[in-house]
C-alpha cells in the first residue's frame, strides 16, 4: 500500500467560539474534503472545572473526523502529541477499513478480525503511520484570555516537530493565528518542515474580545486548499492522493 | 480518548471469545497508558493479564511480546501466553492478552538500604540485555523505572510496548526518561536513545521523586547531576553518555564495569599502603639529595683547584 499524504488542521483554543459561522459546519465541510481537524482545548493550571463552553471541542473534532482533548497546560506537549498521531492513525485506520470492508464484505473492520489477523492488519497500519506524508496546520486561537499561554503553546509545537521529525515520512508545518483584524487569520510561519527556531513567533497580538473560531477554521481550510493548487502549478506530482 | 470503563473486580472470569480459555481475576497489579493489567489464574498457574479499549494498540504489543519474549535465545521479557476477544457483562467487547507473571521487587524497593554499587551493577545488567536486544535491531523506547522488576537479583522487563524497530521513530516515551525533552538529541529509535533512558535510571535512584526541566532543560539536568549524592565515578560515566562518546550498550556497559571492578579493594589496605609508599618516598629523597649535595661538593672543589 502507498503511503499517501496526511492533512490536519489543529486548532487549540480556549474558550467558546462567538462571531461567524458555526465551527462544527465548517469542520465537517473539512472533513469532507480530506483535512481532519483535531481540537485541544487548553486550561489554566489553576482552572478548578472546565467551563462549558469547551464541550464545542468535542463536537467540532468529531465533525471534521479528528480527535479532542482537554487538557491543563503543564500537559500540552504530550497532549498535541497524543492527539496528532491519533488523528493518524485513526485517518489510516479508516482507510483500511474500507478496503476491508471492500475485501472481506460488508461492516467488517479491524477490531472484528480473529486476533492472529489482526495482528497482521496493524502491524499495516502502524507501517504506514510511520511513512506517509503529514501536513498540519496549526491554528491557534490567540484572543486575550490565551496570551500567557502562548510561549506554553509554542514550547509544545516544537516538541511536536522534535517526535513527527523522528519518524521516516516527511512532515510539513504552518502555524496561523486568529483573530486577525484584517483577514480573519494569520500566518505565523510558513510551511516548514522543522519549528525549533521560532523567535518573535506571536507578537503584536489584537486583544478584541471575540473568538470567530468558524471563520478561522474556513479559512485555514483555503489555506491547504491554496497550497496545494501552488505545489500543483510548481511541479506536477502524479502520485498525489487527496485526502489520504 | 477516554478512560477505559472495564467492570473487572476481584473474582471476575475473563473468557475469550476465539480461543475460549478463562481467566480468574485475583487482583488488580497496574494501570498503563492503553489498559490495566490483572494477576489472574487458570489451572492454578498464575499469568498477568492486560485488558485495553484501544485494539490496535494493544495488538502492536503481543506482535513485540511475542517477537521479544526471546532474542537469540536469551529471555528480554515475559512469555506470551494469550491473545483474545473478551465479551464483558455490560455488552461491550474488549481485546486483552495474556503472559508470564513475573513476581519481583520495583527499582526502589530493591534498592532501598542497599550500597551505590548495586546502582551500577543494575545498569550494567540493563545495558547487557539492551546490547542483545540493540543487535536484534530494536531499541526498548520507553524505558523507565515503571517498566521494570526485580526478580532474583535480576533485572526483568515487564512491558515490552514501546520496542521499536532502529530507525524509526520511537513509539512511546515518558518525559523525565526522553532524550529529546532534555535536549540531548533526537525521538529517533537508535541505541543512544536507551543508554541516554540508563543514565536517567541511575539519576532516579537519588532523586525518587523525579523532576523537571527548567528554562533551559540541559542546564537543569547538569546541575542535578552535580548535586547528585552519587559516586563521580558515575557521574563521568553518565556525562560521557550524554556527550555521546558511547555508541552501544557494550561500551557504556565496559565503562561502568571498570568502575565497579576498581572498587574491590578494601580500602584500609589502601591507607596503609599509601603510608608506606610515602616513607619509602621520604627515603628516596634523602638518598638523592645526599647524592647531590656529594656531586655539587666534588664539582666545586673541582672548580676550586
Amino acid at each position: 500500500m502507498n503511503a499517501g499524504r496526511l492533512k490536519q488542521i489543529l486548532l487549540l483554543t480556549d474558550g467558546c467560539s462567538n462571531y461567524g459561522e458555526d465551527p462544527v459546519a465548517v469542520a465537517a465541510l473539512a472533513r469532507n474534503q480530506g483535512v481532519t481537524v483535531n481540537v485541544i482545548g487548553v486550561l489554566d493550571d489553576l482552572q478548578a472545572d472546565e467551563p462549558q463552553g469547551l464541550k464545542e471541542v468535542e463536537s467540532i473534532a468529531e465533525a471534521g473526523g479528528g480527535v479532542s482533548q482537554i487538557v491543563y497546560q503543564k500537559n500540552l506537549s504530550e497532549t498535541v502529541q497524543m492527539v496528532t498521531k491519533q488523528a493518524m492513525t485513526q485517518t489510516i485506520q479508516g482507510v483500511v477499513n474500507k478496503e476491508l470492508q471492500h475485501i472481506l464484505g460488508e461492516s467488517k473492520t479491524i477490531e472484528e478480525l480473529p486476533p492472529e489477523q489482526r495482528g497482521e492488519v496493524v502491524e499495516i497500519v502502524d507501517d504506514l503511520g510511520e511513512t506517509c506524508q503529514l501536513e498540519v496546520l496549526v491554528l491557534v486561537d490567540s484572543s486575550a484570555s490565551m496570551h500567557h499561554k502562548l510561549p506554553t503553546v509554542k514550547e509544545a509545537l516544537a516538541d511536536l516537530s522534535l517526535s513527527l521529525n523522528a519518524r521516516s515520512g516527511s512532515n510539513q508545518f504552518s502555524i496561523y493565528s486568529f483573530p486577525d483584524p484584517k483577514h480573519t487569520i494569520k500566518q505565523r510561519v510558513e510551511w516548514t518542515s522543522e519549528l525549533s527556531a521560532m523567535h518573535n513567533l506571536f507578537t503584536r497580538l489584537s486583544s478584541g474580545g471575540y473568538t470567530p473560531t468558524g471563520p478561522a477554521l474556513k479559512e485555514a481550510l483555503y489555506a491547504f486548499t491554496n497550497k496545494s493548487i501552488l505545489r500543483d502549478e510548481g511541479r506536477v506530482d502524479p502520485y498525489e492522493e487527496t485526502g489520504f | 480518548m477516554k478512560k477505559p470503563v472495564f467492570n473487572v473486580t476481584n473474582g471476575t472470569l475473563v473468557r475469550g471469545k476465539w480461543n475460549h480459555h478463562a481467566y480468574h481475576v485475583v487482583k488488580k497489579l497496574g494501570e498503563g497508558a492503553c489498559g490495566a493489567v490483572y494477576l489472574c489464574q487458570k489451572n492454578g498457574i498464575m499469568y498477568a493479564l492486560k485488558v485495553g479499549t484501544e485494539s490496535s494498540r494493544l495488538m502492536l504489543e503481543v506482535n513485540m511480546l511475542k517477537k521479544f519474549s526471546k532474542v537469540q535465545g536469551v529471555k528480554l521479557g515475559p512469555s506470551f501466553v494469550d491473545v483474545d476477544d473478551w465479551a464483558a457483562s455490560n455488552g461491550q467487547t474488549y481485546p486483552f492478552y495474556v503472559m508470564e507473571y513475573i513476581k519481583g521487587d520495583s527499582f526502589a524497593t530493591f534498592l532501598r538500604g542497599k550500597k551505590k554499587e548495586w546502582v551500577g551493577i543494575c545498569a550494567m545488567q540493563l545495558l547487557s540485555d539492551l546490547e542483545h536486544l540493540h543487535q536484534a535491531g530494536y531499541v526498548f523506547g520507553d524505558l523507565k523505572t515503571d517498566n521494570l522488576l526485580i526478580s532474583d537479583s535480576k533485572v526483568q522487563w515487564i512491558d515490552v510496548g514501546g520496542v521499536t524497530g532502529i530507525g524509526r521513530a520511537i513509539k512511546e516515551y515518558t518525559e523525565f526518561y526522553d532524550r529529546g525533552y532534555w535536549g540531548y538529541g533526537s525521538r529517533k529509535a537508535e541505541p543512544g536513545y536507551d543508554l541516554f533512558a540508563v543514565t536517567m535510571i541511575m539519576l532516579e535512584t537519588v532523586y525518587p521523586q523525579r523532576f523537571t526541566a527548567e528554562k533551559d532543560p540541559k542546564k537543569t539536568l547538569q546541575d542535578k547531576l552535580k548535586r547528585a549524592p552519587l559516586p563521580s565515578e558515575y557521574k563521568r560515566v553518565i556525562t560521557a553518555c550524554w556527550q555521546g562518546k558511547y555508541h552501544s550498550a557494550k561500551e557504556m556497559k565496559e565503562a561502568l564495569g571498570q568502575i565497579l571492578m576498581k572498587r574491590v579493594q578494601p580500602p584500609k589496605q589502601i591507607t596503609r599502603k599509601s603510608l608506606h609508599h610515602e616513607a619509602s618516598e621520604w627515603g628516596e629523597m634523602l638518598g638523592v639529595s645526599f647524592i647531590a649535595v656529594v656531586f655539587y661538593g666534588i664539582s666545586a672543589w673541582n672548580l676550586w683547584m
